[in-house]
């Protein structure tokens, strides 16, 4: 074949590489800062399953989370380390997707015509847009239950929205709410079920056929227990098995 | 059978190409796919049209020239290479649709065919082993465990055909890495680079523009030499320790 010209695209060699400033490294802090997350959850899905003991019961956990390590600690004090860590942690998540995402969609900027996704599972093509609508939900999560303790439906006689219990109890028997978390937490799951195995096969931990295929199955098991155990709180509450009188 | 084919055209690098459709008849199943463009080719410039450019080098799936993107898989539904697919794969009235690798460290140089000195240029980073030549050294003197030597040897069947980096929505190099890593770095010979080998590679990686790898396995499901996954957790491993050694 003649006259073409093999185009040189002009790209050098890179000297005096660093490991810190590589992909790989970006790759890193989204699963040590991911880490810090999924053990956030556990405890949270913890003291969320508290309400089946009942509104004291509840309510205890609550206060004993303030209370935490007084008088060594001020009141409080507890949450405002795990809050700064996990603020830290978020800043980091966010940051290293974005600058994963921006590089990606520089990667190919002209699409396929026709492309299939053999060999991915749904939830991996999911852990972009499906981290936004995360962190969408998470702000209203927090602007409802911590900042302003929002009463969607004006809150039913005699409670008082300082009580956790109660705030629980009213905001999951208005059904949209309920299914709003609902759908949040599917997303939580599949955000999940990608994002453990992703955490670590990113830390180097699935070099083998054996250890990779249970990295998959503990994250997809991880995965279903924290989305179903967030969920079993706001649909017991739905069905009147969580009362307020309970 | 019959076909219909939608190609994708480009005159040259600087030129925006488009989809072309072709009718190709007569086509023997016993055709590879290569094959079956030759044939279509030969339709073409019987007509006085220009041939469809497209790489090929061994035609016996050891060399990874030829690479395309076949109904939205690389190398097509099978695995193995283009050349290795053959025209019973398909069905007597299919349409395919034929890209190049879409990459922009990969850039259309003509048709079908796209430029993989990125690839290159990586390997110049690193996929080698320093020593000195002369008389062969004692094939006995550096014994290598069994089972490290069958991972080297089954991760160095890679070819640097690129169909990881077509596959992977991300456009991430990071099977091709992960192969030449953990070939190089299961062997005595690989140790004494295997820190400066990890950095500079993936550091040339970045700076083609490549992607960053987000675990998605479209690549190893693509792979016609089937590099598994757990490449690019040793890749992974290796990056972490050398940046624990303080790279």
């Amino acid at each position: 074949m003649t006259g073409v010209a093999i185009q040189n695209s002009g790209t050098t060699l890179v000297k005096g590489a660093r490991a810190t400033q590589s992909t790989i490294f970006l790759k890193i802090l989204m699963a040590v800062s991911g880490a810090v997350f999924i053990g956030f959850v556990l405890l949270h899905m913890y003291g969320n399953l508290r309400a089946f003991w009942g509104h004291d019961a509840y309510d205890a956990y609550a206060r004993g989370l303030r209370t935490f390590g007084t008088p060594d600690l001020p009141f409080g004090g507890l949450l405002w380390i795990i809050r700064t860590v996990l603020i830290v942690a978020l800043v980091v998540h966010v940051y290293a997707a974005a600058a994963l995402w921006k590089r990606a969609k520089r990667a190919r900027t002209i699409q396929y015509q026709v492309k299939k996704h053999t060999g991915a599972i749904f939830a991996s093509r999911l852990m972009r847009w499906g981290g936004v609508t995360l962190l969408l939900f998470i702000i209203w999560h927090l602007l409802e239950f911590t900042i302003v303790k929002v009463q969607v439906n004006g809150g039913s006689p005699g409670s008082d929205r300082h009580d956790p219990y109660y705030l629980l109890v009213d905001s999951f028997n208005t059904w949209w709410l309920t299914v709003i978390y609902l759908v949040a937490m599917a997303m939580l799951g599949a955000h999940l079920h990608h994002g453990i195995w992703s955490a670590t096969q990113t830390l180097g931990l699935t070099g083998s056929e054996r250890t990779r295929k249970l990295a998959k199955r503990t994250a997809f098991t991880l995965a279903v227990v924290i989305a179903g155990g967030f969920s079993i709180v706001p649909i017991f509450v739905l069905f009147h098995v969580i009362t307020k009188t309970s | 059978m019959n076909l219909t084919l939608k190609i994708w055209r480009q005159p040259d690098a600087a030129t925006t190409g488009s989809m072309h459709t072709y009718e190709v008849d007569d086509v023997s199943e016993d055709m590879s796919f290569l094959e079956m463009l030759d044939v279509l080719n030969e339709q073409l410039n019987a007509k006085g049209e220009e041939p469809i450019a497209f790489d090929s080098d061994c035609r016996e799936g050891i060399c990874g020239m030829c690479g395309l993107m076949i109904n939205g898989e690389a190398h097509g539904p099978v695995t193995t290479t283009t050349c290795q697919l053959h025209m019973r794969s398909f069905t007597d009235g299919e349409t395919i649709t034929i890209e190049p690798w879409r990459s922009d460290a990969f850039p259309v140089v003509k048709d079908l065919v796209v430029d993989r000195g990125a690839f290159d240029r990586i390997i110049q980073q690193g996929g080698f082993i320093s020593v000195n030549t002369g008389s062969a050294p004692e094939a006995h003197a550096v014994p290598v465990p069994r089972d490290d030597a069958m991972r080297a040897f089954n991760v160095a069947t890679c070819i640097g055909c690129g169909a990881c980096v077509a596959a992977c929505p991300n456009g991430s190099a990071s099977l091709f890495i992960g192969a030449k890593i953990t070939h190089l770095g299961e062997l005595p010979q690989g140790q004494p680079e295997r820190d400066s080998r990890v950095v500079n590679m993936v550091a040339q990686h970045d700076h083609e523009g490549f992607g960053g790898c987000t675990n998605i396995g479209e690549c190893a499901a693509a792979c016609p030499k089937e590099i598994p996954l757990d490449v690019i957790s040793q890749l992974n491993k290796d990056l972490r320790t050398a940046i624990r050694h303080g790279h």
